[in-house]
């Protein structure tokens, strides 16, 4: 690494000024230099040292505002009408306004990642020393982290190194939460160019979390192919005790299969996760199980086949323990940052809480050691589970409970308005009340199990359980298998696919991402990875979405990681692994840039931004984002120049990031070899957006994998995806084909007579292919 | 017929809709409108309203009244099954992104759209876009025509029912054909 912080620590010492004992300093950061490659002009960036990279994007990019909420109510001078030119008492307008919502939103995402890191590290030195060497991906990887070398223009090497990128993380966060304070920055653009900042952070903090839990845990090391590991509720030996554990700090779940490792128990406990401590859990063994992402939580708690549940942090909900309660399943919080008000018994006797726990006497307990999690957890399932045995049947509702509870339906249409997805269900109780289940039972595809419905319900019926029953065939039916986390791309695979991805004749890298709040249900999902891994796009995956996309059975009955490579290539799914794994698809477009390119990396971030985002045909999709985690993962994705597209809820994220192809005067770029502007069209045309179907997805996913930089051979091909899907999808030729026809050799050649009858009537002239950069030169290479 | 949210948690600001309560009132602004324009989003393919779907209305409203549209989703196929070639295809958010630009001339190029006619579109999706044009386009005028009432619109229908959905929208058509 670069610098290196010295800590000294005296136990006692005599001196003029008497005897002192347990002092404890730190001599600041010496530089240690073992780098040769030369440190860039930003390391350790503050949050506007960038500012002019992100002006430049937001130039192009302009914030189209979607209002959630026309007030602010953020202080008590609040609260404040907003509605079009009117300004709060503090003086901040809607715009300022919004985009303050954004920001604060990202900050809670990259706070919730760094304080992951934070608490991931700590543990971690605690457990196996601060002098652990990083080892994410063996031989096969030099650039060991490639976010953290572009930011903080340091060489991380052991876990204790990944504590000063944390201190920088939290420093910064602290300053940019500071900045959304009442009578704080107001103006909109310099909003936008913080939440950018904060995006960059994210992307920082998870690469530390996930480094270093894969070079302590002997996580999978870049490996293309990690184990196939079970997902879905119907791979649950329900006749074992069955632990539950939902979140995201993979620790206690680790302590949990320890412990069953050293007491001989594998194969006797069934192991089970929910969302990205799942993910993580089947990184560490491939016997633990994946139940589905964070929409699973309801219907598999209630089907009664855990044996209890712990809990760690993010993503879970909040009602878990009143959920557990009602079918006697204990719970354990391990999180300071979630106890749910549990007594905290971290240190009492183990089987003093064990015997609270299965007599009832308690619901639950706060145990904040993993190690102590690890035996409470196995040997609590272990006693409790014979005891729950009538409880575990996982019926939600027997068919004449059912038939009772939905004829109490009075049709009063209450939760469906209260449905985020608008599902017809007071339609569904009456046909099933009638004795035709099947609308209700083509409800649990799409319901993304909030609950709103139940609360809304002055009947109080069990909504989701009736559907839930109703479904209850596709439920057992879930067994699928899903690829384990690979972790990061090999150095190797990245100099195989670089050269094919800059000049456009891998299509693209498309990285499905994110949460479970789909419009429609999974399997669209997975439907779109399927495409385009058929279009020979390199398809990435992570978290629930790489669940998600696990979840799905073709004629043959396999799923898309049986069928295809998980080797970073084109027509390959590659899943990473959990939400913190994102770091690795950056870091991928990163290394492209450094490896493939050899472009320096080191505290380089703008012109590295300006490589990817002129040269990386990536785009982000994050289908069911729900999370702030969610805006903070796309704003580093955005400062990258990879643009993000959300699913239809995505609008509620207060605004988009839109080009406007119709403005020629926006889409120059410089050309280094001649130094003139060069108009390039609109490519990527928007940096982020919402839309509406499935359909429209796929065909804005090829064209925001255009980049000024493609050959003709390369925009040949990607015109080829663009327009194929425009025409299979949308029904017609798409009308902004001129835009991104440079010269005629650009045009697909299968398509040819079409598209050069469209350029005619649009009056189309030839340009070049620039050697692009948005930079100007002394600032691209100073 | 109240301004209640169709989505009961999505209440607006200060600023609602007034309701259109009979469908003279959406007849006469569309009259009214020099460049109206529709933007038809993937769920008008959906509705059924008896013997037709929402999508019908739109095009018979569309034919009659000489508004231009914009199919937003993949809603172009459905009206291109229909024999009707829209005006545009594009996001939902691009068309309101552009319609709160005061120098963007149109999807024909002829002139700013001085009426927006949403249909069909995702409630959720549908009232964020449209409180960004209550918001950032002040001289652009708003309707709804879905059967949910839309706090953001300028004008929207209440909460109603498919049977008064349908006489409504048979009733523009009517009216117009005076
Ligand atoms: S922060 Fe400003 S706009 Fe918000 S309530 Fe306070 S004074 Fe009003
Ligand atoms: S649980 Fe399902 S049906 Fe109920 S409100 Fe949520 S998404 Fe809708
Ligand atoms: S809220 Fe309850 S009573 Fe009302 S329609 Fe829905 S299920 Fe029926």
């Amino acid at each position: 690494m670069g610098t290196k912080e010295i800590n000294i620590s005296i136990k006692e010492i005599e001196t003029e000024i008497g005897n002192i004992k347990d002092l404890r300093f730190s001599v600041g950061r010496l530089a240690q230099e073992t780098w040769d490659e030369p440190q860039g002009p930003t390391p350790f960036p503050s949050m506007s040292t960038l500012r002019n990279w992100d002006l430049t994007l937001l130039n192009r990019y302009k914030p189209f505002y979607l209002p959630f909420c026309d007030l602010c109510c953020l202080c008590t001078f609040g609260k404040c009408d907003l509605t079009g030119d009117k300004k709060g008492a503090c003086g901040i307008t809607m715009p300022g306004q919004q985009s303050r919502i954004v920001l604060l939103a990202a900050c809670i995402g990259a706070a919730t990642h760094t304080s992951h890191a934070r608490e991931l590290v700590t543990h971690l030195i605690e457990e196996f020393g601060a002098d652990t060497r990083l080892d994410p991906g063996g031989l096969n990887i030099k650039v060991e982290a490639p976010i953290t070398r572009l930011v903080c223009g340091m060489k991380p090497e052991t876990l204790g190194d990944l504590e000063m990128v944390l201190d920088y993380s939290e420093q910064q966060i602290t300053q940019l939460l500071a900045c959304t304070h009442t009578g704080q920055e107001g103006n909109p653009v310099d909003l936008e160019s913080k939440v950018m900042h904060t995006g960059m952070i994210d992307h920082l903090s998870m690469e530390v979390a996930d480094i270093a839990q894969i070079s302590s845990y002997d996580l999978p090391k870049a490996d293309p192919n990690a184990p196939l590991v079970d997902i879905g509720f119907g791979s649950v030996d329900t006749t074992r005790p069955v632990i539950l554990v939902i979140g995201h700090n993979v620790p206690p779940s680790v302590e949990i299969m320890d412990y069953m490792q050293d007491n001989e128990l594998i194969g006797d406990i069934e192991v089970t996760g929910i969302c990205c401590t799942g993910i993580d859990m089947t990184r560490y063994s491939s016997k633990a199980k994946i139940i589905g992402p964070i929409s699973w939580q309801i219907r598999y708690i209630r089907s009664g086949i855990p044996d209890i549940i712990v809990v760690d942090e993010q993503c879970i909900r909040t009602d878990v323990l009143d959920e557990a309660r009602a079918l006697k399943i204990p719970v354990i919080a391990t999180s300071g940052k979630n106890c749910l008000g549990l007594t905290d018994r971290t240190g009492d006797p183990p089987e003093e809480i064990i015997d609270d726990l299965v007599s009832g006497k308690i619901d639950g307990a706060l145990i904040m050691n993993p190690g102590e999690v690890g035996v409470v957890a196995v040997r609590t399932a272990m006693q409790i589970a014979p005891k729950r045995k009538k409880k575990k049947s996982g019926i939600f509702l027997s068919p004449a409970e059912a038939l009772e509870m939905a004829k109490e339906c009075t049709q009063c249409r209450e939760c469906r308005r209260a449905c985020p997805n608008d599902i017809h269900i007071p339609d569904a109780l009456k046909a099933f009340s009638r004795g035709e289940p099947a609308m209700l039972t083509g409800i649990y595809e799409s319901c993304v199990g909030c609950i709103r419905c139940e609360s809304a319900c002055p009947q109080e019926i069990p909504i989701h359980s009736l559907i839930v029953a109703a479904g209850e065939d596709t439920l057992r039916n879930e067994s699928f298998k899903l690829r384990a986390g690979r972790g990061a791309i090999q150095d190797i695979e990245i100099r195989q696919v670089g050269g094919p991805i800059v000049l456009g004749e891998i299509p693209g890298i498309v990285a499905f991402v994110g949460c479970a709040n789909y419009p429609k249900g999974g399997n669209e999902l997975a439907e779109m990875a399927i495409e385009f891994a058929n279009r020979r796009f390199i398809v990435c995956t992570s978290g629930c979405a790489a669940m998600t996309i696990g979840m799905y059975r073709d004629e043959d009955g396999k799923s898309p990681y049986e069928v295809y490579s998980g080797t970073f290539e084109a027509g390959a799914i590659v899943n990473v692994g959990s939400c913190v794994s994102n770091a690795h698809i950056s870091g991928a477009a990163v290394k492209i840039a450094s490896i493939f390119a050899r472009r320096n990396l080191r505290g380089n971030y703008a012109e590295i931004a300006d490589y990817v985002y002129n040269r990386v045909g990536a785009v982000g999709v994050a289908w069911g984002a729900m999370s702030q985690k969610a805006v903070s993962i796309a704003a580093g994705f955005w400062r990258l120049g990879i643009p993000v597209i959300v699913g239809p809820h995505g609008t509620k994220y207060r605004r988009m990031l839109l080009g406007r192809s119709d403005h020629d005067e926006d889409w120059y770029v410089d050309d280094t070899r001649t130094g003139e502007k060069v108009y390039v069209g609109p490519v990527p045309e928007h940096l982020f957006i919402a839309v509406e179907t499935k359909e429209e997805a796929m065909v804005m996913i090829a064209k925001l994998s255009m980049r000024p930089n493609d050959t003709s051979r390369g925009r040949a091909l990607k015109l080829t995806h663009y327009i194929d899907l425009h025409r299979r999808l949308l029904g017609a030729m798409p009308t902004d084909i001129h835009r991104f026809v440079r010269m005629e050799a650009d045009i697909p050649i299968t398509m040819k007579e079409d598209i050069v009858a469209i350029l005619k009537e649009k009056d189309w002239k030839e340009t070049v292919i620039p050697d692009p950069t948005l930079l100007p030169e002394k600032e691209a290479f100073p | 017929m109240s301004q209640e949210a169709w989505l009961t948690a999505e209440v607006a600001g200060p600023k609602k809709a007034s309701l259109i309560t009979k469908p003279e009132i959406a007849d006469a602004m569309i009259r009214r409108a020099k460049r109206p324009i529709f933007v038809v989003g993937s769920i008008a393919a959906e509705i059924d309203l008896e013997e037709k779907k929402l999508i019908d209305y739109v095009i018979a409203m569309a034919k009659r009244y000489n508004i231009q549209v914009v199919a937003t989703g993949n809603t172009n196929n459905e009206f291109l099954k229909r024999g009707f070639t829209p005006d545009a295809v594009m996001p939902a958010v691009d068309i309101g992104n552009r319609l709160t630009d005061p120098r963007w001339q149109g999807v024909d190029g002829k002139g700013p759209h001085d009426l927006a006619i949403f249909v069909g579109l995702p409630y959720q999706m549908g009232w964020t876009i449209l409180s960004g044009l209550k918001n950032f386009a002040p001289n652009l005028k708003t309707i709804s025509l879905d059967n949910v009432y839309q706090p953001n619109a300028r004008w929207s229908f209440s909460n109603i029912s498919i049977k008064n959905w349908i006489m409504n929208l048979e009733a523009i058509l009517v009216n117009r054909e005076d």
